[in-house]
């Protein structure tokens, strides 16, 4: 089973007994108002949960796996995540 | 960014009380937090996905001391993030 954002409206749905459609809405709010921070580079720490980093990665040299081909990769901005120790013990109990 | 300002955040954005928006995050972040729990692997379409990773026990060392010390097998959750905000992220 993979939990998506169907069973997250549910669950929002289930607690505030809006309509369905206005669930739906505030959850792409919120999800909204993450990315939010993160693509002007800020990181996003929820305690309990983890941290949404943003890393500047500096050009490096790569090469093309099908032609053998040198070239020099961009620098890029990824986003990586930290699991919190709560999270973590969750996990594995 | 921190869970408080995210909580103001959706505040103003969606027009509800605080005490609301707090519990839509915490709905948010403890359903994925239940799923990791049982195992389960999480996708939010433009966000991020995860999925729990075990790794076995191995001998590790104390960096400090040099001394040999077991890491018991552990589960982790592995982050992958996700297409659009991988593209408004990057420069």
């Amino acid at each position: 089973m993979t939990l998506t954002k169907a069973q997250i409206v549910d669950s929002i749905q289930d607690k505030f007994g809006f309509p369905r459609k206005e669930c739906v809405k505030l959850l792409e709010t919120m999800l909204e108002e993450i990315k939010k921070p993160l693509t002007n580079g800020e990181d996003v720490m929820i305690s309990g949960f983890g941290k949404f980093c943003v890393k500047e990665k500096k050009e490096r040299k790569g090469r093309n796996p099908a032609t053998g081909d040198d070239l020099m990769l961009a620098p890029r901005r990824v986003v990586t995540f930290k699991c919190s120790q709560g999270l973590k013990e969750k996990i594995n109990n | 960014m921190n869970k408080l300002e995210l909580i103001a955040a959706l505040k103003n954005e969606a027009n509800i009380s605080k005490s609301d928006a707090a519990k839509a995050i915490q709905i948010f972040f403890d359903s994925m937090a239940d799923a990791m729990a049982k195992g389960e692997r999480v996708e939010i379409r433009g966000l991020c996905s995860f999925f729990v990773k075990s790794y076995k026990s191995y001998t590790g060392r104390n960096p400090k001391t040099g001394e040999k010390v077991t890491i018991q097998p552990k589960k982790l959750p592995f982050f992958k993030c996700g297409k659009e905000l991988k593209d408004r992220v990057d420069y």
